[in-house]
């Protein structure tokens, strides 16, 4: 099949940024995304012109690099599907795509489809953590866990840190990806010893990076690629108001 | 064998194994190795390179003992390393079943396993530490299944009739991964590691002879800059990536390991490689990587092919049971669907060779057998297998538009793991003093052949209970503690390092040429596949030889590299990365057309059985072939350090 492509090219931080159009010829069905892109890209080089850049690694969606808006929507809109997952087959002959990068405050564009989503990382740097050391540790049976919270645990643990859920919300906030790390240790016996200073330094962080509050829309959990659920979210505020209520303050840096 | 024939000895390979019981070695060491004061230990500058299950887990452990620690990887997150990618378990001899399961079960499972060509002492090690591993993830809040008593549930997998594999849904790596970069960020936030994504180590710094530090690329600037280290850990993965089509993320490469081995840390059997058994098959040219489906999959499904090659192409279900051939259970009734990775793929590839694969014909061949779910279905009910696999079943459908609950999942192998790396002694130190590497960066624990669940008992093995002490053993060995010598990063050995890579870089994007990079990387691999992939020959891997300089000369002559150094170029990137798989696939056929037997994942067609069963040659290859680099354009020198089997006895593998 045929399609067009309209891409977002920047070339750097600084740069602007426009969109381009591209053609995107004899493309398989069975291509996925991130493989149409390849191919076009291919085509660029060959004739001498700079190739599209976008983020992408293990290609099997759980490495959660992949981070394009395609049509509108963060990794096009299929159900708990990335980018690097979808495949031609979903488009027909014809269709225009427009291609843009994750697009909010707190994800400064390096270049193209590329964003910075360090500010994740500093999120779980500020208390996405249980407090132990390699070593010492006690027998991993000799805590009891009900498979329910293990289950429920592993649900929210399963969140990739691809950021869709910033890029679909309006008010580009990070509660999904935030909520589901305090979701995923406080269920958890070992987590739960530390979720009152998690929540309070995690949300600090969050706020410190730019991220927008969460309005209950819900085009987060629509959007995400492990269909993380809303409740999480409830579940931390819930824990966000008991340490509030016990006077907890963020730790000082 | 004869146990008299005299063995081969290297003087440069000392493999450092402790004198005593095999059972006490690593106590016994443990207590030997000196200490560093923990007012002492910030003094020091340890860099790790890669933040895998190894990488993060050293950073994270190191940091935590008081190290001043810098962490490198290429992705834009720690969280991302390739890692997360793994899917079934984790491999520990906690023997929670009850079902006969001990240490030196795990060990003795995991050398015949590797086919004999392991070194007894690491691997006992490794199943060892295997218990504490699990216990160190409980407490970080790793979400392992659970029964409903609230204890750990485990299954099997291939190579073991134990129920020895603990895992997270399909999931096991990520949320391995995650607990040690949750761990490691707990680290970065305390400001005992300081953390470079996006930059790619280039070069390895050597001053006095000992690994001092690494060169460095900052991929979203373009600078190159130079970090000073009084140790050197390179976490860096394997080399799936020289095939091309692997299930190794994009951007997995050999690049660390490779140019260590140009300044002095040996390579050993590159040749080791791993074909997965169960992968979704090739569906066409444009395909950029294949995808995995978890050998955990084994446990319920059943692989067949049709008995008659004239029922290949019909739909499954109108195959009646009389006429499907259960290659597995009927080659190796023991352990049927469970056999090991490499036995189980070469069954598949006869069976295609025969000409009764299932699937789309591409390039003329079907190249594919089923792994049916159907029995298990029926047995268990499709939510149980829902529960089980369900993440893996929805990524099937996506990459194949096909429901696997009510059709056969369609597999095929694929390259998946590397068991040959780094030379690395008891210690995990490479021939170059300083340099220490670990997980599937080294050459250590799994032989010829690695079994299923035990790639992230290895990283994290590695990360988190061997390197902090053996790194400790070396620093307090070789530095004066109170005051250890440190380098600046301008002196002469950082200087030449720095100018070297920049030149390599200007030279690549000087090139102008036709051809894109991608187009040499495709090529290459599709050679190498072809000649040194699942079975080998004298005559292919000869003209492989001959292949690979012709190709990688015009490569060096007409890549065209678009963009300049000075900016984030992923072409620039990639295009660097495939020069160094152009000289590594030379390395690999090498060490690959010098072993003239099969083991493992080696299979050199002229040694097999009257079955097809790889044959071993005891006599004259049971040894690890240490590569050592002899200068551009020279063939490497061969070192042999023999393995010696104390505890369990040379024998055959047998899965029947």
């Amino acid at each position: 099949m045929n399609l067009t492509l309209t891409v977002w090219r920047q070339k750097n931080a600084s740069d602007p940024g426009r969109f381009e159009n591209y053609a995107a010829k004899d493309i398989i069905p069975d291509m996925s995304f991130l493989e149409m892109l390849d191919v076009v890209n291919d085509r660029l080089v060959a004739e001498g012109r700079e190739p599209i850049a976008f983020d992408s690694d293990c290609r099997e969606g759980i490495c959660g690099a992949c981070s394009c808006v395609i049509n509108g929507v963060p990794h096009g809109g299929h159900r708990g599907t990335t980018a690097c997952q979808l495949h031609m087959r979903h488009f027909k002959d014809g269709d225009t795509i427009v291609i843009e990068p994750w697009r909010a405050k707190a994800f400064p564009v390096i270049r193209d489809l590329v964003t910075d989503r360090s500010a994740f990382d500093r999120v779980i740097q500020a208390g996405g953590f249980v407090s132990v050391n390699t070593g010492g540790t006690p027998d991993a049976n000799c805590l009891p866990v009900p498979k329910e919270n293990a289950d429920l645990a592993m649900d929210a643990a399963q969140c990739i840190g691809c950021g869709a859920c910033v890029a679909a919300c309006k008010n580009a906030s990070a509660m999904l990806f935030v909520s589901a790390k305090i979701g995923h240790l406080g269920l958890l016996p070992q987590g739960a010893v530390e979720q009152e200073r998690r929540v309070i330094n995690m949300v600090a962080q969050m706020d410190a990076e730019g991220f927008g509050n969460c309005t209950v829309t819900g085009s987060c959990e629509a959007v995400c690629p492990k269909e993380i659920s809303l409740n999480f979210i409830s579940r931390m505020n819930r824990d966000y108001a008991v340490a509030l209520l016990k006077g907890r303050q963020p730790d000082r840096k | 064998m004869n146990a008299e024939a005299p063995k081969p000895v290297n003087s440069k390979l000392n493999s450092a194994v402790p004198s005593g019981p095999m059972a006490q070695k690593w106590d016994k060491h443990k207590f030997e190795m000196k200490l560093v004061n923990p007012a002492n230990k910030r003094k020091f500058e340890v860099i790790v390179v890669g933040s895998g299950l190894a990488g993060a887990a050293a950073a994270a452990t190191l940091g935590e003992q008081g190290y001043n620690v810098k962490c490198f990887c290429f992705q834009d997150s720690p969280r991302r390393a390739h890692s997360i990618a793994a899917q079934g378990g984790i491999n520990a001899a906690k023997n929670y079943k009850n079902d006969g399961d001990s240490v030196h079960r795990l060990f003795y499972d995991t050398i015949k396993g590797g086919d004999f060509r392991a070194r007894e002492a690491n691997v006992h090690r490794l199943a060892q530490v295997s218990v504490n591993i699990i216990d160190q993830c409980v407490a970080q809040g790793v979400p392992f299944a659970r029964e409903y008593g609230g204890l750990l549930d485990t299954r099997s997998f291939g190579g073991s009739q134990l129920q020895r594999t603990f895992y997270a849904r399909g999931q096991t790596g990520q949320q391995l991964l995650l607990g040690a970069y949750q761990s490691l960020s707990r680290q970065i936030g305390l400001g005992n590691v300081k953390m470079f994504p996006r930059t790619e180590m280039l070069d390895v710094v050597v001053a006095n002879g000992k690994a001092r530090g690494i060169i460095v690329r900052d991929l979203v600037s373009g600078e190159i800059s130079a970090h000073t280290a009084h140790v050197v850990v390179l976490a860096t993965g394997g080399y799936g990536n020289v095939f091309f089509l692997s299930t190794n993320a994009k951007g997995c490469n050999v690049t660390a390991t490779w140019r260590a081995y140009k300044k002095g840390a040996f390579f050993a059997n590159p040749c080791y490689t791993q074909i997965h058994p169960t992968c979704i098959p090739v569906s066409g040219d444009h395909q950029s990587k294949l995808t995995l489906m978890s050998e955990s999959l084994r446990n319920d499904g059943r692989v067949w092919v049709p008995k008659n090659a004239a029922d290949c192409g019909k739909a499954p279900a109108s195959i009646p049971e009389a006429d499907r051939d259960y290659v597995l259970e009927r080659k190796y009734p023991s352990f049927g669907n469970l056999a090991p990775r490499d036995v189980s793929s070469r069954a598949a590839k006869e069976v295609c060779d025969e000409g009764r694969g299932v699937g789309p014909i591409v390039d003329g061949k079907r190249l594919g057998v089923y792994l049916d779910f159907a029995d298990a279905i029926k047995r268990l009910g499709e939510n149980k297998i829902r529960e089980r696999y369900a993440n893996l079943f929805d990524m099937y459908e996506r990459i194949t538009g096909e429901n696997a609950y009510q059709q056969p999942m369609r597999i095929y192998p694929a390259v998946h793991y590397t068991m040959g790396g780094t030379w690395v002694d008891y210690n995990l130190m490479s021939t170059l003093p300083g340099l220490f590497v670990a997980g599937e960066a080294n050459f250590s624990d799994h032989g010829a052949n690695r079994l299923g669940a035990s790639a992230l008992m290895q990283g994290l093995a590695d990360g988190y209970f061997i390197l902090p002490y053996t790194l400790g053993n070396y620093l307090a060995s070789n530095y004066a503690a109170a005051n250890p010598e440190k380098l600046s990063a301008d002196s002469a050995p950082f200087r030449d390092a720095l100018s070297a890579v920049k030149e390599q870089t200007n030279r690549l994007l000087k090139i102008n040429g036709k051809r894109s990079v991608l187009s040499f990387h495709r090529q290459l691999g599709k050679m190498v596949w072809d000649k040194c992939g699942m079975a080998r020959t004298e005559k292919g891997l000869k003209e492989l030889l001959r292949e690979i300089p012709t190709l990688r000369e015009e490569f060096w002559q007409n890549v065209k590299v678009t963009g300049t150094g000075e900016e984030f170029n992923q072409d620039l990137e990639y295009a660097g990365r495939v020069a160094d798989f152009f000289e590594f696939a030379e390395l690999l056929a090498t060490d690959a057309l010098h072993r003239d037997e099969s083991c493992g994942g080696h299979f050199r067609v002229e040694h097999q059985d009257d079955e097809g069963e790889a044959k071993r040659n005891d006599d004259d290859f049971c040894y690890a072939a240490a590569w050592e680099y002899a200068g551009d354009g020279k063939a490497p020198i061969l070192n042999k350090e023999p393995l010696e089997f104390e505890e369990v006895h040379l024998a055959k593998r047998s899965y029947k």
